[in-house]
């Protein structure tokens, strides 16, 4: 029974696709803003006055960040609404934004110490607590991703997850305090963090707001493209679920009703 | 509440009484790892002695692991998950229980291990810190067996239990390291006033994670 | 006479697998039924299930005057699950297990102690470390345990597997003394000239669904 089960999983998903309308406007206007930030920030922006040619990386760098955190909060509300509503629907919308917040932390962390190198001499430095909170949300984001890829039942599976989930803005909120505290407290910040935005001449200032927006647009079609997949998968799974209980109570005729027919079965582990 | 609290508190010590896990092997597993502390960083240079707040509750965490999983272990019996749902035990209840279990093998486990970093790091809290050093102890002690008692049965009933719990544990664990060792390191300085400050974040850690994990315990043990 | 359990197409899922497929059952209170059906066919799923430890996702299931579709948490101290694993803690004593188990529903320490009695544990096993005891004399605890709680509704899967012929009539004088009492008793067996005499009723389970059989003229 869990053999022709796992079959029809493919043959259930396979027609329904998961782009629409939308998605392709979202998709192609990304494409093209895409095309845009590249020009507008490697070619027409001028260069910044201390991090020179650095301050390009800023573009993507800035934006992947705060969506990442974006993705952190969609992912609590998601799992807080699975809680309250009990609705598949928000628990595929937390699954979605962690899988995604993952994908751009991970950007965020690579271009950070990409961009710190030359600035600052060195790939990572742990004064500054925006920094060291990332990298820790990133590992939250792992594990909570850990978790929802262990194979089980897709309803104990969204509970134990929305619990997780939950507690995943509370935990980013005590890691960010503990942080500050520590690095503010103890030791004098040895390297300042530049700050952005206050030296910025009005360009440099629009291809931050392009990278914004460009990131927000892949963000989305990124989120809504999976959000399908999981809700198709779950979908999925749930057609079966009539046919399912169609071959049970099948067996029930084929067995009879006399005598205890001690034949092997799998499933179930005991009578 | 506090009665099944009790009552589930004395049936986990008694069962660690009984079968000596936490004497046994926890216990001189915490003596292997502040060894172990000693060879990596050189003692000669004093930076052992620098870094004792920080080895003592590295140490603390790890075993807590341990602790922690044998708690979810004792629970992992045949039929004991359906047994304990079948009872008129309040969940909130059960949750506390378990705290003030894991809590009471910290708190023993962390005056071993006081004394181990005493004696051998050759560091020692200042007289004015004991007060600061003793509430730490028992904040970040709430802090750890309450979210312990929380993932724990996050994990629970997995079969990659044993090593999804680390993963899911240790990072938010980071926030009680951090605080705990800063107030270790004021009392160990002498300065303890630089300390108590730390104790807030450990207060609103331990509340977190009791009203959730008080909350969460029902519904995570109802799932098969 | 008082309806017990009252299931209306019930279906419950063993993750996606429905272990139960769609079952009607009334049971009155003081009946005595045995469960028959082949391995697999969802006795010990229908057991839990009407414990309220597996959820029932379509149909009617009223138990104890309960429905458990709204609640399945609070019939759970009326019912007693003897189930294949014993539900106790290998660590603790035959007498700690008892005593816990039986304030953990509620009950008190007298209930504990007369029920080792009546099942023999009182002795020289009271001390005793489960893990030490053999499959039978785990059995016995555990059927101490249920007794000890008082339950209105006795769930027992296979009762008779592993205990001797002494313990195995006083299981089946305890079950019969019970229902007099006015406990419904089920009983899913595969021994069944033992708990066909026990029970009288007998329905089959197969394929996830329950059917009446003829009733072979019992107890």
């Amino acid at each position: 029974m869990t053999d022709t089960a796992v079959t029809t999983t493919g043959s259930a998903a396979a027609p329904t696709g998961t782009g629409s309308m939308g998605t392709r406007v979202i998709g192609l206007a990304a494409l093209v803003g895409a095309v845009f930030l590249v020009l507008l920030g490697l070619v027409w922006s001028p260069e910044d006055i201390t991090q020179r040619e650095l301050v390009r990386i800023m573009y993507v760098h800035v934006p992947s960040a705060t969506i990442a955190y974006l993705c952190c909060f969609l992912t609590t509300i998601g799992s807080v609404m699975f809680l309250w509503k009990r609705s598949v629907w928000w628990d595929t919308v937390a699954y979605a934004a962690a899988e995604i917040g993952a994908v751009f932390m991970a950007l965020a962390c690579v271009t950070g110490a990409i961009w710190a190198r030359p600035t600052w001499g060195t790939f990572w430095v742990w004064d500054d607590a925006r920094l060291v909170t990332s990298a820790m949300l990133f590992l939250l984001l792992v594990g909570y991703l850990a978790l929802r890829k262990v194979p089980g039942d897709p309803d104990v599976r969204a509970k134990r997850s929305a619990w997780l989930g939950l507690l995943l803005v509370p935990n980013v909120i005590l890691v960010r305090q503990s942080v500050e505290w520590w690095r503010t407290l103890h030791q004098k910040a040895t390297i300042q963090p530049t700050q952005l935005g206050a030296e910025m001449d009005g360009l440099m200032l629009f291809s931050l707001f392009c990278g914004f927006v460009v990131g927000t647009l892949v963000f989305a079609w990124l989120v809504i493209h999976r959000f399908r997949v999981a809700w198709l998968e779950r979908e999925a799974d749930e057609s079966m679920l009539a046919d399912a209980i169609a071959e049970r109570r099948a067996e029930a005729i084929d067995s009879g009703t006399g005598g205890d027919p001690f034949g092997p079965r799998t499933g179930e582990a005991f009578g | 509440m506090l009665r099944d609290a009790l009552l589930i508190a004395g049936r986990d010590l008694r069962v660690e009484w009984r079968s000596r896990v936490a004497t046994n092997q926890v216990a001189p597993l915490a003596l292997v790892i502040v060894m172990l502390f000693a060879f990596a960083l050189d003692p000669a240079r004093g930076i052992l002695a620098r870094a004792a707040p920080g080895l003592f509750w590295v140490a603390v965490v790890l075993c807590a692991l341990l602790i922690v999983q044998r708690a979810a272990t004792v629970e992992s019996g045949d039929g004991v998950r359906d047994a304990l749902r079948l009872t008129a035990l309040s969940p909130a209840g059960m949750f506390l229980g378990k705290v003030l279990a894991i809590g009471a093998e910290l708190l023993a486990l962390e005056a071993l291990l006081l004394v181990g970093v005493i004696v051998l790091y050759n560091a020692a809290p200042s007289t004015e810190g004991w007060p600061l050093v003793v509430a730490t102890a028992a904040l970040a002690t709430a802090c750890i067996a309450a979210a312990g008692t929380l993932y724990g049965v996050l994990a629970s009933g997995l079969r990659v239990r044993d090593t999804l719990l680390p993963l899911l544990l240790l990072p938010v664990l980071a926030p009680v390291l951090i605080g705990a060792t800063r107030a270790f390191e004021a009392a160990f300085a002498g300065v303890p006033a630089d300390g108590w400050l730390w104790l807030g974040l450990l207060g609103v850690f331990a509340l977190v994670y009791i009203v959730i994990g008080a909350l969460a315990y029902g519904p995570l043990l109802e799932e098969t | 006479m008082e309806t017990v359990i009252h299931l209306r197409g019930a279906v419950a899922l063993l993750g996606r697998f429905p272990a139960l497929a769609g079952v009607d059952l009334d049971v009155a209170a003081g009946e005595i039924v045995l469960v028959r059906g082949p391995n697999g066919a969802g006795k010990t799923t229908l057991l839990r299930a009407l414990a309220g430890l597996v959820p029932f996702t379509a149909g009617d299931a009223t138990v104890l005057g309960h429905d458990l579709r709204r609640d399945r948490v609070r019939h759970r101290p009326r019912v007693g699950l003897l189930s294949f694993h014993g539900g106790l803690y290998d660590e603790l004593t035959v007498a700690d297990n008892v005593w816990f188990w039986t304030r953990a529903a509620g009950a008190d320490q007298a209930d504990a102690e007369a029920a080792m009695a009546v099942l023999g544990l009182d002795g020289r096993l009271a001390g005793v470390d489960v893990a030490k005891l053999s499959s039978g004399q785990r059995r016995r605890v555990a059927l101490a345990v249920l007794l000890a709680r008082r339950p209105e509704l006795w769930l027992l899967d296979e009762p008779h597997a592993g205990l001797d012929n002494d313990a195995r009539d006083l299981l089946d004088g305890l079950v019969r003394e019970a229902a007099t009492a006015g406990a419904t008793v089920l009983v899913a067996s595969h021994e069944l000239e033992r708990a066909g005499a026990l029970a009288a009723r007998q329905v089959v389970v197969s394929g996830g669904i329950v059917r009446d059989e003829e009733t072979p003229g019992a107890a």
